[in-house]
């Protein structure tokens, strides 16, 4: 029975307790996906691009490449407009040169963090350690991947899924592990990963299907590789793990939500309201704004110029001025302070704004990704 | 993470505020936060002898 059909169940028979507490137990209907951006709606940084090269965020938010060693595989990962039923998007990886020569360090795949603050209610690690479930969405080229499971005590479970051309939906369980408390704070405290292509040294073992002390060797036995064709495709979405020993429905959320969510971790602005003041002079004129989602940590901030003409500028009301050179004074995790010099001198200190026009815009991007 | 340049940056009065980075290809104001991923990540390198943070100009 569904925990939608539960609860409605629950208007015939509402002295029914224990149905009540079974319901709430499993974590109700809503904020049961601890995964963020499962439906693959929010990519600010890119909706295209070549993955392969290295371990970073570069399309859809949350989502991370995971690499070990160096492979000579790469695939365009993508916001694809392919998805099953209900879903708008998934992420594609289609495979542009091909890695037929596994080195026996290598591995790539696809995975999310997530705070240990935000999975305290598993109780893992503890004799009251519940059982979860992993489910997703996925069709491509038929291979076999591996999904692991990491906490931040170094400990994995692993499990095979066999894809094929044609859209299912898997479910994993995700045993209870009463070893390995996870920190209850904001650094990673939990991975789901998919694996796509794996060497030796990770393959070479028995796959380890219960928690136990990670050994390289058995996490990605019997994973195949995405790179061993340039025709291979693989696209994954509707990804949640949840609380509970089966699959509830994708839980889905507003564009407006998944952002929010995804903000915490990443914010990008093109052409930023940024406000403050000019000095009397080309040296020290300050501009910030308070970021409208305060971030995991104190972010790193990158400033570039987009538009045709090589500055952005600060506006005075009277006349813009050229910004020389840049530099991130303030950082906070809800906001953030760039001194400018300028190529020139006002006469007297005036507020300022970020000048924007057609040709003169600039970008900056604040990240506090785990 | 390839780190390839390091240096601290001041504020008004001279303090060490921020390191400005490159990273992966891309110039970066990384802040002073061990929470902060690519702040871990210097931090561990300059440990590992693998990289010099340069003083502020």
């Amino acid at each position: 029975m569904t925990r939608a059909r539960e609860l409605a169940n629950l208007g015939n028979n509402t002295t029914d307790l224990e149905a009540i507490n079974t319901v709430y137990d499993a974590g109700g209907l809503t904020g049961r996906n601890l995964i963020i951006n499962g439906a693959m709606q929010v990519a600010q940084r890119s909706t295209s691009t070549s993955v392969g090269d290295s371990a970073t965020y570069k399309t859809m938010d949350r989502w991370q490449i995971g690499i070990n060693g160096t492979t000579a595989g790469r695939a365009t990962m993508s916001q694809s407009t392919d998805a099953p039923t209900g879903f708008g998007y998934s992420m594609k990886f289609d495979v542009t040169t091909a890695d037929t020569s596994i080195a026996t360090g290598e591995a790539f795949g696809v995975l999310q963090r997530i705070e240990g603050q935000n999975v305290q209610h598993i109780n893992k690690g503890t004799s009251d350690a519940k059982v979860c479930t992993f489910s997703f969405y996925a069709k491509g080229t038929a291979k076999t991947y591996i999904a692991e499971f990491r906490d931040d005590n170094s400990r994995q479970v692993s499990a095979t899924f066999n894809v094929t051309t044609s859209w299912q939906r898997f479910e994993i369980t995700v045993p209870a592990d009463t070893t390995g408390t996870i920190d209850n704070d904001n650094t990673a405290g939990f991975l789901a990963i998919f694996w796509l292509h794996a060497g030796s040294d990770f393959t070479s073992g028995t796959l380890n299907t219960s928690w136990a002390t990670s050994t390289n060797a058995n996490r990605m036995v019997g994973c195949d590789s995405i790179f061993d064709s340039t025709s291979n495709e693989l696209f994954i979405t509707g990804v949640q793990f949840e609380l509970g020993e089966t699959a509830t429905p994708f839980e889905h959320r507003s564009y407006g939500d998944e952002l929010r969510r995804c903000q915490r971790y990443y914010q990008q602005y093109l052409n930023p309201p940024l406000r403050g003041t000019m000095s009397a002079g080309s040296a020290s004129s300050r501009t910030g704004m308070i970021l409208p989602v305060p971030m995991r940590a104190t972010p790193s901030v990158t400033f570039t110029q987009t538009g045709a003409t090589s500055h952005a500028a600060l506006f005075n009301g009277a006349a813009s001025y050229t910004i020389s050179s840049i530099q991130a004074s303030y950082l906070a995790d809800f906001c953030i302070e760039f001194d400018f010099n300028l190529a020139s001198a006002p006469t007297a200190a005036t507020p300022a704004a970020l000048y924007q026009s057609s040709t003169l815009q600039s970008k900056f991007a604040v990240s506090a990704e785990l | 993470m390839d780190i390839t340049s390091a240096q601290y940056r001041t504020d008004f009065d001279g303090n060490n505020v921020c390191i400005c980075a490159t990273i992966n290809g891309v110039e970066m104001f990384v802040p002073l936060d061990s929470n902060n991923n690519e702040y871990a990540e210097i931090m561990r390198q300059v440990a590992a002898g693998e990289l010099t943070i340069q003083d502020a100009d």
